[in-house]
C-alpha cells in the first residue's frame, strides 16, 4: 500500500501529471453539470454523435498539420451541434436518424482522410489515441492547459448564470415558451456548450468515451437525489472524484487514462444504483 | 402566442399537458413552482425574495405546503397536476389556460381538481380558459362554452344547453 502511495507521490511531482489532474478535474466538472440536462431532455446520444464529429474534425486538423487544432475542431463541432438540435425538435425519429447519420459519416470521413493523407507513420496509433484518448491527457502543453482552463470557466459561468432558465427549459419547454422564455435560444445555448465540452473532453477520454463522462455521473446522482440542484451538485462531485481517482490509478497502474476513468464511473454508478434500491425499499 | 393590447405576457398562466419527461424528473416541488416566476425575471439570473414569497404563496394556495421539498416524480398524478397549477399561478394571476387538467386522474381527484379551479375562478377572480373533453364538467363549471365539432358553437352555458337540448349534457350540472 505504501509503495503505491509513494509511487503516486512521486508522479504528482511531475508537471505533466499535475496538468492532467487540473485539466481532468475541470473537464469532468463541466461535462457532468450539463449531463443532467442532457439525460432529462433525452439528448444523451447527441453527445455521442458530436464526439464523432469532433473526431472527423480532428482528422482534418491533423492532415492540415495545424499546430493548434482546437479552434477548427471547436467550430465544426458547434456547427454540427446546432444543426442536430434544430432537426431534433421536429420529430423524434428524424432526430435519431440525423444523429446517426452525422456521427457515422464524420467517423468514416475522418478515418478515410487520415488514411489518404497520413499525418504520420503511425496511423493506427493516431486513430487509437483520438478515439480512446490513450495518452493525449498526459502530453498536454501549457497552451492546451490554459485553453482548457479558460473554456471550462466560460462553460461553468454560462451554466451558473443561466441555471434557472436551463431548469425551466429542461423541465417544460412548452410552458417556458408560453410564458415568454425563449426556449429555442436556450436550446441553442445548451447545444453550443455541449459542443465546447465535447471538444474539451476529447483530450481526457477520447471521442468514443465522452458520453460516459457526460452521462454516468448524472445517472448515478439521479438514483439517489431528488431535487434538480442536489442532483446537479452530486453529479459534479462524483464526476470530479471519479476522474481524479481514475487519473491517479491509471498513472500508478499504467492503464489508459480514459477507460480507467470510465471504469471508475461505472463502479460508482453500480454503488449508487444499489443505494437507490435500498432507499426505495426502506421508504 | 400573440398578445393584443391590455394583456401583457406576464398576464397569462399556462397548464400544459404532462409530458413523459416530467414523470421521472428529479426536481423538488419548490423548484418547479419557482420556475413559474421565470417570466418576471427579465435578465436577472437568480430568484429574489419576491419570487420565493410568490412561490410559497402559490404552494400554500394549492395545499402543497407539506410536499414542498418532496420529489416531483414521487407524487401522485393529482398532486403533480396541482404542482403544475401552482407554477401557472406564479406566472400569472389574471388568466389561466388549462389544457386537459384532469387527463388521467381518478374521479375523486378529478372532482378535487375541479373544485380547486372553480375556487380560483370565483374567489381569486382568475379567468379560466379550459380545454376539455369532459363535457359534463364543462357544463357544470363554465360560464361560456366554445364547442368544436361538426358545428362550432360559442355562447353561454344556458345557450349551449338550450341549443343542444340534450339532457345528457346537463346531467353533471344538476347534482348540486
Amino acid at each position: 500500500m505504501t509503495e503505491i502511495a509513494d509511487k503516486i507521490g512521486m508522479y504528482l511531482g511531475y508537471p505533466f501529471v499535475q496538468y492532467a489532474l487540473i485539466v481532468g478535474v475541470l473537464i469532468s466538472l463541466c461535462s457532468s453539470i450539463l449531463g443532467v440536462t442532457l439525460v432529462l431532455k433525452r439528448f444523451s446520444f447527441i453527445g455521442d454523435g458530436l464526439s464523432h464529429v469532433a473526431f472527423g474534425a480532428m482528422a482534418i486538423a491533423a492532415v492540415l498539420k495545424l499546430t493548434n487544432n482546437m479552434p477548427l475542431v471547436l467550430t465544426i463541432t458547434i456547427i454540427c451541434a446546432v444543426l442536430l438540435l434544430r432537426t431534433g425538435q421536429n420529430t423524434k425519429i428524424k432526430g435519431d436518424a440525423s444523429i446517426a447519420m452525422i456521427s457515422v459519416g464524420a467517423l468514416a470521413v475522418g478515418y478515410l482522410i487520415m488514411n489518404l493523407y497520413p499525418p504520420s507513420n503511425n496511423i493506427s496509433g493516431d486513430v487509437c489515441s483520438t478515439l480512446f484518448g490513450s495518452t493525449s491527457i498526459l502530453t498536454l502543453s501549457p497552451v492546451d492547459v490554459w485553453m482548457s482552463v479558460i473554456l471550462s470557466i466560460i462553460v461553468m459561468a454560462v451554466f451558473i448564470i443561466f441555471y434557472n432558465k436551463i431548469f425551466a427549459v429542461t423541465f417544460d419547454e412548452s410552458f417556458a415558451e408560453a410564458t415568454g422564455t425563449k426556449a429555442n435560444l436556450y436550446n441553442l445555448l445548451i447545444a453550443v456548450v455541449i459542443a465546447v465540452i465535447i471538444v474539451l473532453a476529447m483530450n481526457l477520454v477520447g471521442s468514443l468515451l465522452i458520453s460516459a463522462l457526460v452521462i454516468f455521473p448524472a445517472l448515478s446522482a439521479m438514483r439517489v437525489f431528488k431535487s434538480f440542484k442536489s442532483v446537479t451538485v452530486c453529479s459534479a462531485v462524483l464526476s470530479v472524484g471519479c476522474s481524479f481517482i481514475g487519473i491517479l490509478m491509471s498513472v500508478a497502474a499504467e492503464t489508459p487514462v480514459g477507460s480507467t476513468i470510465v471504469a471508475v464511473d461505472i463502479v460508482v454508478f453500480l454503488i449508487f444504483m444499489a443505494l437507490g434500491r435500498i432507499r426505495a425499499v426502506r421508504s | 402566442m400573440v398578445f393584443s393590447d391590455g394583456l401583457k405576457k406576464s398576464g397569462v398562466g399556462y397548464l400544459p399537458q404532462q409530458t413523459q419527461v416530467q414523470r421521472d424528473f428529479p426536481a423538488s416541488v419548490k423548484e418547479i413552482v419557482l420556475s413559474g416566476c421565470q417570466n418576471r425575471m427579465g435578465l436577472r439570473p437568480f430568484y429574489g425574495k419576491e419570487e420565493k414569497a410568490l412561490a410559497d404563496e402559490s404552494i400554500e394556495r394549492m395545499g402543497l405546503s407539506e410536499l414542498k421539498n418532496k420529489c416531483y416524480r414521487e407524487l401522485s398524478g393529482g398532486q403533480q397536476q396541482r404542482v403544475l397549477l401552482a407554477r401557472a399561478l406564479c406566472a400569472a394571476k389574471d388568466i389561466l389556460l388549462l389544457d386537459e387538467p384532469v387527463a388521467g386522474l381518478d374521479p375523486k381527484v378529478t372532482a378535487d381538481m375541479y373544485s380547486l379551479i372553480y375556487d380560483l375562478n370565483k374567489n381569486d377572480n382568475t379567468t379560466i380558459i379550459m380545454i376539455s373533453h369532459d363535457i359534463q364538467a364543462a357544463v357544470k363549471y363554465a360560464d361560456k362554452i366554445l364547442h368544436i365539432g361538426d358545428s362550432v358553437f360559442f355562447g353561454t352555458k344556458d345557450e349551449f344547453l338550450a341549443e343542444n337540448n340534450a339532457p345528457d349534457f346537463g346531467k353533471g350540472g344538476r347534482d348540486d
